[in-house]
């Protein structure tokens, strides 16, 4: 590839070269611009589909439903006990009432230890709210495996549910993978409308130089002599284009990251670019390029191939 | 004496219209000048065309250095053509290339370093007498000197055909007597000339020199040297 670029000055001047003069430096710039975009949602999303992924798989939640918040508070405490013991289980926690108050407020208000309201305070505990108990497994558990937990923990509350969080929140990680396929199409069909710039753009750039190519074919000039000087200035052309495009498009993701960190909600926090994420984004230009060079090489090659 | 150029019942003819050469049958021998004349339209650029691999016939047998130019591959028509000059009709000169570039240009495709392309580009120049004007482009030279460029792009490879189309069409006849010198300073280091003009007072200009006559597209040969092959110039 780096022969490409030594190719002599004497050679280069056979086809005129005019850095970003034409519109294609602009068109490629603008391309790269949104695959930059793209890409970015793309792994952002697929970073935060894996860690929400990664956080809650190997986690469940026991529910004890009992009406009695004596007996409720005996049947979690003894269930606790057992969870401990199994080696599925990596960690148990029961959730302190203040928790429970905390994820229910969005449905039911603020209660009286948030507020300092009795009357929130009484609605709360007119509501026989189940007791939980987070669990963190030592692996992503499968059915039977959670079966086998139920069983565990029926002699100590015949109501109990376990719940894998996986379950939960798996409407949310199928949009975010389909969040993150749409993007990656878009990156597919940009690299295809950058092609077909590359090949408008070679068959132009063919045209007013046909006089020029005719001259050095019947001098003797080869076809890879020939197609040689295109990919030169396409490829160029696509490299300015595409630094331009990814330094406009790197800045956006930046700010955006920035507003999405300060928006502090869970889902929207996750959406964080690690730094193999942006080596990705950082090829991309150089992906263009060589996508351009290759493309203007085969356009360039299969019309010579009808000059004798 | 080895043939150089071959054609056996050649026929050329464009699309679907008629035939624009017919049945053409000669040989053409290594080291001797030839003269293609014809009234305007009797097909001289198109038997030209086919000698410098620009077109391929529509029938018939070429043979060109000995091989089979109809059905050589693409792959190797370079090579072939790098041992053919050219000078067109049109001169043909790259227009944002200077007089320098545009002859150094067959070198510089067959791979000549820069620095052994200098000297002999310089001395070119000199010889078709523009050694000041080097660096002009083309479209500040006369008509005059364009064909003086073009016919030094067409020698500086030393090729083993020189193909010239009215080279002389564009100059004055002073300037056409030192250009046909020219050739015949080429053809003495052993270069086939081969030269299309209907100019017939050039064709006693040159000592020994044959003569093949197209008219409506087909060959007839007022020496007889199409048929066999004539006498080294220096004996004729």
């Amino acid at each position: 590839m780096l022969s490409l670029f030594v190719i002599p000055g004497h050679d280069r001047r056979l086809i005129p070269e005019g850095r970003l003069s034409g519109p294609m430096p602009w068109v490629i710039a603008i391309m790269i611009f949104l695959m930059v975009l793209a890409a970015g949602a793309g792994l952002a999303f697929t970073e935060a589909g894996n860690n929400i992924s990664d956080q809650l798989s190997s986690r469940a939640t026991v529910q004890i439903i009992e009406a009695n918040p004596a007996l409720k508070a005996q049947q979690t405490e003894d269930t606790a006990a057992r969870l401990r013991g199994m080696a599925l289980i990596d960690e148990v926690r029961i959730l302190p009432p203040k928790e429970i108050e905390e994820l229910i407020a969005p449905w039911l208000g603020q209660t009286e230890n948030q507020t300092g309201n009795a009357q929130a305070g009484s609605l709360l505990e007119d509501i026989p709210l189940p007791s939980l108990i987070d669990l963190t497994l030592v692996r992503p558990a499968g059915e039977d495996e959670l079966e086998q937990l139920r069983a565990a923990i029926r002699p100590f509350s015949a109501n109990a549910r376990v719940e894998p969080s996986s379950g939960l929140i798996a409407p949310v990680i199928g949009l975010v993978k389909s969040l993150q396929w749409i993007a990656f199409g878009l990156v597919a069909l940009l690299a295809m409308a950058t092609s077909a710039a590359v090949i408008i753009s070679a068959r132009s750039a063919l045209n007013t130089h046909k006089e020029t190519i005719s001259v050095i074919h019947l001098l003797g000039g080869t076809d890879g002599q020939i197609s040689r000087l295109f990919q030169r200035r396409i490829a160029l052309d696509a490299l300015l284009g595409g630094i331009l495009g990814l330094l406009c498009g790197a800045a956006i993701i930046l700010l955006l990251g920035m507003q999405l960190s300060a928006l502090g909600s869970g889902l929207v926090q996750s959406l964080r670019l690690s730094w193999f994420s942006w080596l990705i984004i950082a090829v991309i230009p150089i992906l263009g390029m060589l996508l351009a060079m290759v493309t203007a090489r085969m356009t360039v090659m299969g019309a010579l191939k009808k000059i004798l | 004496m080895n043939e150089i150029v071959q054609f056996e019942n050649v026929g050329l003819r464009y699309g679907a219209g008629a035939e624009t050469l017919s049945d053409l049958t000669f040989t053409l021998y290594p080291g001797s000048f030839y003269f293609l004349t014809g009234p305007s339209g009797a097909g001289k650029t198109s038997l030209l065309k086919l000698l410098y691999l620009a077109q391929r016939p529509s029938r018939g047998l070429i043979r060109l250095f000995g091989e089979d130019a109809v059905t050589m591959s693409r792959a190797r028509l370079p090579g072939f053509r790098r041992r053919i000059g050219v000078v067109f009709q049109d001169f043909r000169l790259v227009p944002h290339l200077s007089a320098f570039d545009n002859i150094a240009l067959p070198l510089r495709v067959a791979g000549v370093k820069e620095k052994d392309l200098t000297t002999p580009v310089a001395e070119m120049l000199d010889w078709v007498g523009l050694g000041e004007r080097a660096e002009a482009r083309p479209a500040t030279l006369s008509g005059g000197e364009q064909q003086r460029v073009a016919i030094a792009r067409a020698v500086i490879g030393r090729p083993e055909i020189l193909v010239a189309d009215e080279p002389t069409g564009n100059v004055d006849p002073e300037m056409a007597v030192r250009l046909l010198q020219l050739f015949e300073a080429l053809n003495t280091l052993g270069t086939t000339i081969v030269v299309a003009t209907h100019d017939i007072h050039l064709l006693s200009k040159v000592a020994g020199a044959q003569m093949m006559k197209l008219e409506k597209g087909g060959l007839s040969d007022p020496t007889g040297s199409l048929r066999n092959p004539p006498l080294p110039r220096d004996r004729a």
